[in-house]
């Protein structure tokens, strides 16, 4: 079976594999690094639950074939804690009760981070722009606007 | 009222770090060694006989380990009740909906399976399909079984006071036609297991939100005792009724073939393999007849309900009764008939969903706006008050649906509506409703509901409950629960994941009743600890027991707080002295032991009612027809919130839900093939369509629910439908009697008004 060479680095952590040249970077995080937290709903880049960083920009993993993550680093869920101390993102979705299933919360938490790295004061329309690639059924959004935008508030000042 | 420590306090789910951090795990998370992968192949054919099954090419294939068939089950059938057992985890003599499983492979990767699924020669013969449950009813239509006359799959009447006199003394009677929509639950996770079948039998870990059902079923359907079936459950990711409260076939099959195999087997359908499959909401044409006096008091109603019921029954007849029995709230009426009829088509299955009920609040308003009166008048009017017994002999002993209607009457949006309209491009307009759901539900059976508390050495709590979080946030309110009995905080408290093995029966989340009645369980069970807990304190103290208290993780003698110790002293005291005492302690639900006449529609559903009053304000574009709803305001009475946060979290929800089923969701089918099933053309709300929401807590205090608190997370589903089309209704004086108001359908009608207007 022909396969391919990469080197990235995820979560801070540099990676060298062979993989079979059709496979996705969904499944190279999830099945091959056993990362679990990012999910896979629809599979085809509709529902935003498999969104990860890679090269700075939100991609839906479950749509990238892993051979473009070729010298890319790479973010998860996985990543944005440090030990046992949460990201701030994550503080604010714990205490506004920013998720209620928990299935979108990965990928919609990896999506507040890229909008409040690029705009740490976002205005509620530019939230909800924000996470305009994410489906959640349980909340109806509004708690994870409100996180969001706890989030920005707590990040004044630098994360 | 009582003062609590941790009930009514807006504590943060004890599941939220687990869930930010992605370290929770859900059934398609979980792998173990030697694990094979699982594939169903799914009938081309909506309506067809099976002639033959060739699998030999694919047992060629390499890597594959196993092949089964419908034959392989031995003619078992599943459903909700015994005469209503028509569903085989495989089809095995025909298949009755597009996409119904025909045969299942297992193999080494998932690949391989998918390929082996393929090379499976099915041969049919195609029969004729019935796709429209009228035209299914009517004599000469295909059948879908030899057995069921006019494909009526479940009938369901009620006839209460005398509704013909009632129109005869009304002033306006009107007959309207509706339709719900298909729609469907759209949780994010796919259903997915893991099954093992080994010495101890069936352990199988199981996307559920009811797992108690799958170990009925498992045990039924492989002839094993109970206690051989072990569903454990992992994290679940949305659940909202139907699916992931009923066995699939990818259950069964992943089972069977472990079985087979000797190997752990897993599934996880893929998502359009899930929206073509999955149990939807049944669409139902409702022809709804209305009696009203000059005055808006309604007279009488009859409703005549056709609804789409797919394939099999499934849990159908629980739907058909609970549309029936709620419609005589939240609204008096003196007299009801009703007229159900669930008709079997070549769709795919209906079953229950979230919420119930949208036609007769708009008709109501649509009486009250011939009769030139106004909408919040007609519903003040007709808003029953607590105690109040229905003419079914519901009773409902707390209520808040006028204080709610109050609020909304005094709130800027809906006093200041006409000032906001204009007559430009985009039309403003603003509607509420007023509705009512049960809480604590009840099924016929299977109810026992219980808990088991155990107090570790160190004072810390061990708490086992069948009932599943699917994302309601209940793990969260009965770890509440048991801190406020036992004077502890949350943080003592662990509760631990549904395993079938170890954890005390529950009926499963549904019907809004892990709170009431878990709930329930949950404090008897704390309590029981307590009362043990307190012996010992007692003795030590020489005081009776009934006079300590529990309180700050702290123990003492009421009225001599000199004499206190800290709960995990008690707890080392308990343990360690004597012989040591293993305190365990356990509490079952005993509410809905009443029987209910489920033939006649008379008797409690559920426990208590919640009410909600809800305004919604929408913004339609004349030209394009899109709405755009902007606020919510919600007014729910759920008795007492228990965790205030998630409380409004769930009535967010929901009314978004609801929002979504009447503006934008619909499955486009034709000749029973489901033309869009992805999220983004069967068009679910994402953040930008979705309003400003906000939540009123109406306090009433019931006096059956735990610490007074009645359903919450069903409530807004139902409020926001009608209030939704009152709104588009204020904003374009038009009617819109069938979900979803599409922007298709409000230029059209806007057209057409414009056209008769001239």
């Amino acid at each position: 079976m022909e396969r391919k060479e990469i080197k990235f680095v995820l979560n801070g952590k540099p990676y060298e594999m062979s993989i079979p040249p059709w496979r996705t970077l969904l499944e190279v995080i999830r099945d091959d690094l056993k990362l679990t937290g990012t999910k896979e709903g629809c599979g085809q880049g509709e529902c935003g639950s498999c969104t990860v960083i890679m090269g700075g920009k939100t991609v839906n993993s479950c749509l990238v074939p892993a051979l473009e993550a070729e010298g890319q680093e790479i973010t998860t869920i996985e990543g944005l804690a440090e030990a046992a101390t949460l990201h701030p993102i994550q503080e604010a979705f714990v205490e506004q009760s920013g998720m209620q299933c928990g299935f979108c919360t990965p990928g919609m938490i990896i999506s507040a981070k890229f909008l409040l790295d690029r705009n740490p004061s976002p205005s509620e329309s530019e939230i909800r722009d924000g996470i305009a690639g994410n489906f959640c059924r349980c909340t109806g959004y509004t708690k994870i606007i409100e996180s969001i935008s706890a989030a920005a508030e707590a990040m004044k000042g630098g994360t | 009222m009582e003062e609590y420590a941790v009930i009514g306090k807006r504590i943060p789910r004890v599941d939220a770090r687990a869930k930010v951090t992605g370290e929770a795990k859900y059934a398609a998370d979980y792998e173990m060694p030697g694990m094979l992968w699982c594939k169903v192949l799914r009938s081309p054919h909506a309506h067809a006989k099976i002639l033959n099954i060739d699998t030999s090419q694919a047992e060629r294939l390499p890597g594959v380990k196993g092949i089964i068939t419908g034959k392989d089950f031995g003619g078992w059938r599943w459903g909700w009740m015994p005469k209503t057992r028509d569903e085989a985890p495989i089809a095995d003599d025909k298949v009755r909906y597009l996409a119904e499983a025909v045969a299942a492979v297992a193999a080494a990767d998932e690949e391989t399976a998918e390929e082996a699924a393929d090379l499976i020669q099915v041969e049919y013969e195609a029969l004729p399909g019935v796709f429209d449950p009228e035209e299914a009813m009517k004599e000469g239509a295909p059948q879908l079984y030899d057995h069921v006359k006019n494909n009526i799959s479940w009938e369901f009447h009620m006839d209460f006071g005398d509704v013909d006199k009632a129109f005869g003394k009304s002033d306006l009677v009107r007959e309207e036609r509706f339709e719900t929509g298909r729609v469907t639950h759209g949780y994010l996770e796919p259903p997915a297991a893991v099954a093992l079948w080994d010495s101890s039998g069936i352990t199988i870990w199981a996307a559920k939100q009811s797992p108690y059902f799958l170990y009925r079923h498992l045990a039924a359907c492989f002839k094993l005792p109970l206690s051989k079936v072990r569903v454990i459950q992992p994290f679940i990711g949305g659940g909202f009724g139907g699916t992931k409260n009923d066995s699939l076939a990818g259950d069964f099959c992943a089972v069977l073939l472990s079985k087979m195999t000797g190997k752990p087997v897993k599934f996880v359908y893929n998502m359009e393999e899930e929206l073509m499959t999955s149990r939807r909401r049944h669409n139902m044409v409702v022809y709804n007849k209305m009696g009203m006096k000059k005055d808006g008091t309604i007279t009488g109603m009859h409703s005549r309900v056709v609804a789409d019921g797919g394939a099999h029954t499934a849990i159908g007849p629980l739907t058909m009764y609970l549309t029936g029995c709620m419609s005589t709230l939240p609204y008096k009426l003196p007299n009801f008939r009703h007229d159900a009829y669930r008709v079997f088509t070549n769709n795919p299955v209906s079953a229950a969903m979230r919420g119930h009920g949208i036609t007769a609040e708009i008709q109501m308003e649509m009486m009250a706006e011939e009769l030139g009166i106004d909408p919040l008048d007609v519903r003040l009017r007709n808003a029953i008050t607590a105690p109040h017994k229905t003419i079914n002999k519901v009773t409902v002993d707390s209520c808040g649906l006028k204080e709610g209607l109050e609020v909304l009457a005094e709130r800027p949006e809906w006093k200041e509506r006409a000032a906001r309209k204009q007559d430009d491009a985009i039309a403003h307009g603003v509607g509420i409703s007023g509705t009512s759901y049960l809480s604590g539900a009840r099924q016929r059976g299977h109810q026992s509901c219980a808990a088991v508390v155990r107090l570790c050495e160190d004072g810390s709590i061990d708490y086992l409950t069948g009932a599943t979080d699917c994302g309601q946030g209940s793990d969260t309110v009965l770890v509440q629960i048991i801190a406020e009995e036992l004077g502890l905080t949350v943080d003592d408290v662990d509760i631990k994941r549904v395993d079938t093995a170890v954890t005390p029966c529950d009926a499963g989340s549904y019907g809004s009743r892990v709170t009431v009645l878990a709930g329930e369980a949950a404090q008897k069970a704390a309590r029981d600890v307590r009362e043990q807990l307190a012996k010992f304190a007692a003795d030590k103290w020489e005081a009776n027991p009934e006079d300590i208290v529990f309180e700050n993780r702290q123990v003492y003698v009421k009225g001599s707080p000199d004499r206190s110790m800290a709960f995990e002293q008690l707890a080392k005291i308990a343990c360690y002295s004597g012989a040591g005492a293993v305190i365990m302690g356990k509490g079952y639900s005993e509410y809905g032991i009443d029987i209910l006449d489920f033939d006649r529609g008379a008797g409690n559903s559920g426990t208590a009612y919640s009410f909600t009053s809800q305004l919604s304000e929408v913004d339609v574009d004349r030209e394009t027809g899109f709405v755009r709803c902007k606020k919510m305001v919600i007014a729910h009475d759920c008795g007492r919130p228990l965790n205030p946060i998630n409380v409004e979290a769930q009535n967010q929800g929901a009314a978004v839900q609801g929002l979504s089923q009447a503006l934008y969701e619909e499955f486009k089918m034709d000749q029973g093939r489901t033309l869009n099933p992805n999220f983004v053309d069967y068009k679910m709300v994402l953040s930008p369509d979705t309003p400003q929401i906000e939540v009123i807590d109406i306090i009433t205090d019931d006096p059956h629910g735990p610490y007074g608190a009645k359903e919450a997370s069903e409530g807004a589903i139902v409020s926001a439908p009608p209030s939704v089309v009152s709104a588009i209704h204020d904003a374009t004086g038009i009617w819109f009697k069938e979900q979803p108001v599409t922007p298709e359908k409000v230029v059209m009608a806007l057209k057409e008004k414009k056209k008769s207007s001239k």
